[in-house]
């Protein structure tokens, strides 16, 4: 038991708290009532394992399904072969230069569209958004653009470009363009009318509007719009490589359809599982940036 | 003194022939410099209209308004800090527009944030504070905008009650350091008389000076005071008298 007062901590007995908190004090008190105590972000392994598990999950009970499947019999095993045959065949691939070759060509395809679209989809995007009639006449367009699906447009590219690599490039833009021109008008269009009339009160017109009012506040569309384009290109690329077979190339398409002449289904499933991975690797690049930005506008949940 | 603000029997209509709105009827009002005016009034009185007529966001009717070309700077209800500029930032935008220069840009963002008593989050993220500390950034920048006159639209309407009794103290503070001039839009009551010099009560649909009521209570006041509640409470007595006008 202890036997003494504490001495400390009562240094301000016989004040009244209330007479001697000045303005400053009552302002500082209250910043630091409302800002709360600092959250801790948690261990580095801990987040990581948190944001691992749900995919090991997802692995598991795809390739589960997969195996149950392959052995009830339901189609002969070389038409539907079992989990790990493929993924044997997937190990030997990725030690094969030639298959890195194909992935190189492929996603040199996939930059170089989505790049051309971004640029395009952009210029398209400020323009619309810019002038009203152009808004009026080509808004609508734009939309039903997007929701044309991408093969329809290979005929016409393989009669304007041949089996060239222009056909596949051609198809890529003008899949995903409009969504990118699509996120920066929406992003355009919904700039919260208080900030424009900040914008407005404190000066801002013309160039200075848009360079820092109007494209800071769309940012966060156009990244959507980005992330869909991508998408898109990514859609239409894959059914460009498979109907357009640029001669001497070994593109990610050409093999799958290889195999599917060699009635090779390890094949052809192994370069389904390679289109995927590639779709969630970049998807996720998409979400990391897109997921940077909300947090730092604050647009993140609590 | 002299007349900042001269506004001279201004109309505002909205629209035109049978669906037209009247917001303002010929209005009346002058602020001079350094006055705290409070513009009170029940819904559809026009008063924030009014704020956007002398900001020159929107167009009179008739009448005229005088400003002198004096610069402006505008507070809502909401701080509308910009999410993708630090607090710092935000409050250094003006300055840069209006071509200062970094290091001096710098130094001024500093004071000014010193001012709102916000020292140290010039580094945050609007997202990362309160709203009140929100509402003293939106303050720090409009000081920065090196305004004659302050509009203030409800700024504080969507703080809790401790917070606002906080921020009326530091915005007398302020405006009596700055040699501000402020006219302020609100709908309550005791907030008016707390902070104006004056309280200028609209009617409602179309909006008309009803009365300008001179308060000349002793500062700095406190919102519960005894002379602020009974001339909130005289006030208050003639807006319900306008608000019961507009029933059936």
């Amino acid at each position: 038991m202890p036997t003494e007062l504490p001495t400390g901590g009562d240094t301000l007995t016989g004040s009244r708290p209330e007479e001697r908190a000045t303005a400053a004090d009552r302002v500082s008190g209250l910043d630091a009532l409302e800002l709360g105590p600092k959250k801790e972000k948690g261990k580095v392994g801990k987040r990581v394992w948190a944001s691992t598990w749900p995919k090991l999950l997802a692995i598991a009970i795809v390739v589960t399904a997969w195996q149950l499947v392959y052995l009830s019999e339901w189609r002969p095993a070389y038409v539907f072969p079992a989990p790990a045959e493929v993924f044997a065949e997937l190990g030997e691939l990725i030690t094969e230069p030639r298959f890195w070759d194909g992935v190189q060509l492929t996603m040199t395809r996939a930059i170089t569209g989505f790049a051309l679209a971004v640029a395009i989809g952009t210029l398209i995007g400020a323009l619309v958004s810019q002038f009203k009639p152009l808004r009026a006449a080509i808004g609508s367009l734009i939309t039903g653009l997007q929701t044309m699906p991408s093969i329809m447009w290979f005929p016409l590219a393989i009669l304007l470009f041949q089996l060239g690599e222009e056909a596949i490039l051609f198809v890529v833009v003008i899949g995903a363009a409009p969504s990118v021109a699509n996120g920066l008008i929406s992003g355009i269009d919904y700039v919260p009318r208080t900030w424009l009339r900040v914008g407005q009160v404190m000066g801002m017109s013309g160039i200075a509007k848009y360079r820092h009012l109007i494209l800071p506040a769309s940012l966060p569309s156009f990244v959507s719009g980005l992330k869909q384009g991508w998408a898109f290109s990514w859609r239409s690329l894959m059914a460009g490589e498979l109907l357009v077979i640029v001669p001497g190339t070994v593109s990610i398409g050409v093999r799958m359809q290889t195999a599917r002449d060699l009635n090779d289904a390890v094949a052809v499933l192994a370069y389904i599982i390679v289109v995927l991975v590639i779709g969630i690797l970049v998807d996720q690049l998409f979400n990391a940036a897109d997921g940077a930005l909300r947090r730092r506008w604050g647009l993140t949940g609590n | 003194m002299s007349t900042v603000v001269r506004i001279d029997d201004v109309t505002k209509q909205y629209g035109s022939g049978s669906s037209a709105l009247l917001a303002l009827d010929h209005v009346s009002l002058e602020v001079d410099k350094g006055e705290f005016v409070c513009l009170l009034g029940a819904s559809g009185c026009g008063k924030s209209t009014l704020l956007s007529l002398v900001a020159g966001l929107d167009k009179i009717t008739t009448g005229t308004l005088d400003i002198g070309g004096r610069h402006v700077a505008l507070m809502f209800q909401e701080a509308a800090l910009f999410p993708w500029l630090s607090v710092a930032g935000n409050v250094e935008l003006p300055l840069k527009l209006q071509g200062v220069g970094r290091a001096e840009r710098r130094k001024r963002a500093e004071e000014l944030l010193e001012i709102v008593r916000l020292s140290g989050f010039g580094h945050k993220r609007p997202h990362e504070l309160s709203g009140g500390m929100r509402q003293r950034v939106a303050l720090a920048r409009a000081l920065a905008q090196n305004a004659d006159v302050l509009l203030m639209d409800e700024p504080f309407g969507a703080l809790d009650a401790m917070t606002r009794d906080i921020l009326h103290d530091e915005l007398e503070r302020i405006w009596r350091e700055q040699e501000l001039t402020v006219l302020f839009v609100t709908h309550n009551v005791r907030e008016a008389v707390r902070l104006g010099d004056r309280v200028i009560l609209l009617s409602s649909r179309p909006g008309r000076v009803i009365e300008d009521f001179k308060i000349d209570h002793p500062r700095p006041r406190r919102i519960d005071s005894p002379e602020v509640s009974g001339q909130a409470a005289e006030i208050t007595d003639r807006l319900r008298a306008e608000v019961a006008r507009h029933a059936n």
